[in-house]
């Protein structure tokens, strides 16, 4: 089942130059898969990914999540769709530093108004508990550490049980220890729940290690290997 | 609604310091205003009475200086006159069909009291004390109820003149520059040089120096005598309204019915009601100033607080907030701001008017004081919530507005 599908997604940066990042890129992703974002630097992964997450509408070309075109419509109905569909996992965490662990969590989900508060609540220690950190639920998210935090994170990402998670280096900025876990965490998800996740990586055991590697290089992807190769258009 | 009021509430808190510092801009602002417009307004209320006790709110009387037709166009009423430098014709002040005017206008529903007066300049001696003043020739009945005359008497009673020819009821500065009690006798002079000893039966305070220095009241008929003049010399006749804002649209009509000059207490005291004017002016002036700054003060705080909190504003609109969310969460912590810092200043604004009404004040030989007047009208303080509130609302509205503008792209991608 596809989850996402683009087709002929262009992009230009128009800062300090016209400047082509992407190039006719199409790219389908199943339910279930995932799949890391490869290439060197400035090879406009990043960028892809941006697109993808909805958030960058400034592009030419369709995308389609969930069956729904996504292409042209307004951001704050594209707030609304990623709130119930995508999830987010960054380099840095992004965790806002006033809140508990548990509030992070919650956050998405009480502005999704899907469960009742108190369902919510269960909901977000129910996650935190599948990434061991129930025990560090009512703790101010700035005084966890990296990985903890990485975790709560990810556990805010998943609250929603969203089609997709998007992961921007998520273990960019971890010790092998930490990064292991987060791998082993998205290997869990994606092997049990079913979960997709598109996570733009440098790492190359992370790449190495997931469902599919898409290499990117000037825009266009060069390369697609792994499991679901088979799979791609 | 509620998660954008939740994350506003956390916000706040978090940095307790910061926030206080925006709230007390806030407190500040409000707190000087309700304390200038206590103060402002209660000497406002205060001249204004003051006002009202020394001048009735319409005032028929002879305007000699008034320009009059020339004997040249009574002559020629269609030619072209030109009649530079008129000089004024002499005339007495008197009123004539005085007390028929008076009976007239009495019947109007508008109207209180009508009380004819005559009065004159005089000079009042006391062994060798002499000292120049007002004579008025009232019925003192008809003018206890335009000037509540009664409640203002420090000694002896407003009978008490109504039942002698000879009495006289004077003003309690007056009477201590002559150094005169109730019972003692005073010589009173015209300008026309007629002398008479007249008695004084009580004393009155009205509270306003150029009152109570220099006036006294006599019977109609005892100043009538003095100035050696018949029975219908009336020269002012008084009238009180019920509603003194109505004078000056009634006054024309009456000087219609008297065929004299009718002026209105507005008109009449044209120079206090401007420094009413000025004192409302200033009060509002430095009052929208301090909340200005106070405002300025606001903005820089959010800003900063936005700035500060750019990567989490990203990270909520990648999870889903839109812009208006966003925006709700400044604005509502902005609000917050405003509304307690404001209800704060309400509390100081209170605390200054309350012991300004309580500092000790000596308003001298000119007004009888001894405490500031200090209105505490909830109008004002109303007001003073309302222009908080506003305050914080515009000063939060441009650094929530561009937080709502935030692109989550540049600051994720670092």
């Amino acid at each position: 089942m596809q989850v996402l599908r683009t087709h002929k997604v262009t992009k230009y940066f128009y800062d300090p130059e016209k400047f082509q990042v992407l190039k006719d890129i199409d790219l389908v992703v199943n339910k279930g898969e995932f799949l890391s974002l490869v290439g060197k630097s400035g090879c406009g992964k990043s960028t892809l990914m941006y697109v993808l997450s909805t958030m960058d509408t400034d592009y030419e070309g369709e995308l389609e999540i969930a069956g729904e075109r996504l292409t042209g419509r307004k951001q704050n109905d594209l707030a609304k769709f990623r709130n119930e569909h995508i999830g987010f996992v960054f380099q840095f965490h992004y965790l806002l530093p006033e809140f508990t662990a548990l509030q992070n969590v919650m956050i998405p989900a009480l502005k999704l108004q899907r469960y009742s508060r108190k369902e919510v609540e269960e909901r977000a220690y129910e996650k935190l508990k599948m990434l061991g950190m129930q025990d560090f639920a009512l703790k101010r998210s700035s005084k966890l550490s990296g990985g903890q935090q990485q975790r709560v994170a990810i556990a805010r990402g998943i609250i929603n049980d969203p089609d997709i998670i998007m992961g921007d280096e998520p273990t960019g900025n971890l010790d092998s220890y930490n990064s292991q876990l987060v791998f082993d965490i998205f290997r869990e998800l994606t092997g049990t729940y079913k979960q997709t996740i598109i996570a733009v990586t440098h790492d190359e055991e992370f790449a190495r290690n997931s469902d599919r590697v898409v290499e990117m290089s000037d825009g266009k992807i060069v390369a697609s290997h792994g499991q679901a190769e088979a799979k791609q258009v | 609604m509620k998660l954008a009021m939740e994350i506003a509430k956390t916000h706040l808190l978090s940095k307790p310091k910061q926030t206080l510092v925006a709230m007390l801009g806030v407190t500040f602002g409000i707190g000087m205003f309700i304390g200038m417009v206590g103060l402002m307004t209660g000497l406002n209320n205060f001249t204004e009475e003051l006002t009202m006790t020394s001048s009735p709110d319409i005032h028929i009387y002879n305007d000699i200086t008034q320009d009059r037709p020339t004997i040249l166009s009574e002559v020629n009423p269609n030619g072209f006159n030109v009649v530079l430098h008129q000089k004024p014709k002499k005339e007495t002040s008197k009123l004539r069909n005085a007390l028929q005017i008076a009976e007239a206008i009495r019947k109007d529903p508008r109207v209180i009291g009508v009380a004819p007066t005559l009065s004159s300049q005089v000079f009042y001696n006391y062994g060798p004390v002499e000292l120049n003043g007002i004579i008025a020739g009232v019925d003192i009945i008809e003018e206890d109820k335009l000037f509540d005359l009664r409640s203002k008497m420090k000694s002896g009673r407003i009978e008490d003149l109504k039942a002698s020819t000879d009495g006289i009821i004077m003003g309690t500065g007056l009477a201590r520059k002559l150094n005169v009690r109730t019972g003692d006798r005073v010589v009173i002079t015209t300008p026309q040089g007629y002398t008479m000893t007249l008695k004084i039966v009580g004393t009155f305070q009205m509270g306003i120096g150029t009152v109570d220095n220099i006036r006294s009241y006599a019977n109609i008929s005892t100043v009538q005598v003095i100035l050696q003049q018949d029975q219908s010399y009336i020269t002012d006749i008084n009238i009180k309204l019920r509603d003194l804002h109505e004078a000056k649209n009634i006054a024309p009509e009456f000087q219609v019915i008297a065929g004299y000059k009718a002026e209105d207490w507005q008109t009449a005291n044209s120079t206090f009601l401007t420094g009413v004017m000025i004192r409302n002016i200033l009060t509002y002036s430095v009052s929208i100033t301090l909340l200005i700054v106070a405002g300025f003060g606001i903005y820089n705080i959010l800003n900063m607080t936005i700035y500060n909190k750019m990567k989490d504003i990203a990270i909520l609109k990648a999870m889903g907030f839109s812009g208006r969310d966003v925006k709700r969460i400044f604005m509502i912590q902005s609000l917050v701001i405003g509304f307690v810092g404001s209800l704060a200043g309400l509390v100081i604004g209170y605390l200054l008017s309350y012991s300004i009404s309580k500092a000790p004040f000596d308003g001298g030989d000119f007004i009888s004081l001894d405490h500031f007047p200090v209105s505490f009208d909830p109008k004002y303080y109303i007001i003073g919530v309302i222009f908080g509130v506003a305050t914080t609302a515009v000063a939060g509205y441009m650094p929530s507005r561009k937080a709502s503008r935030l692109d989550p792209i540049e600051i994720l991608r670092g």
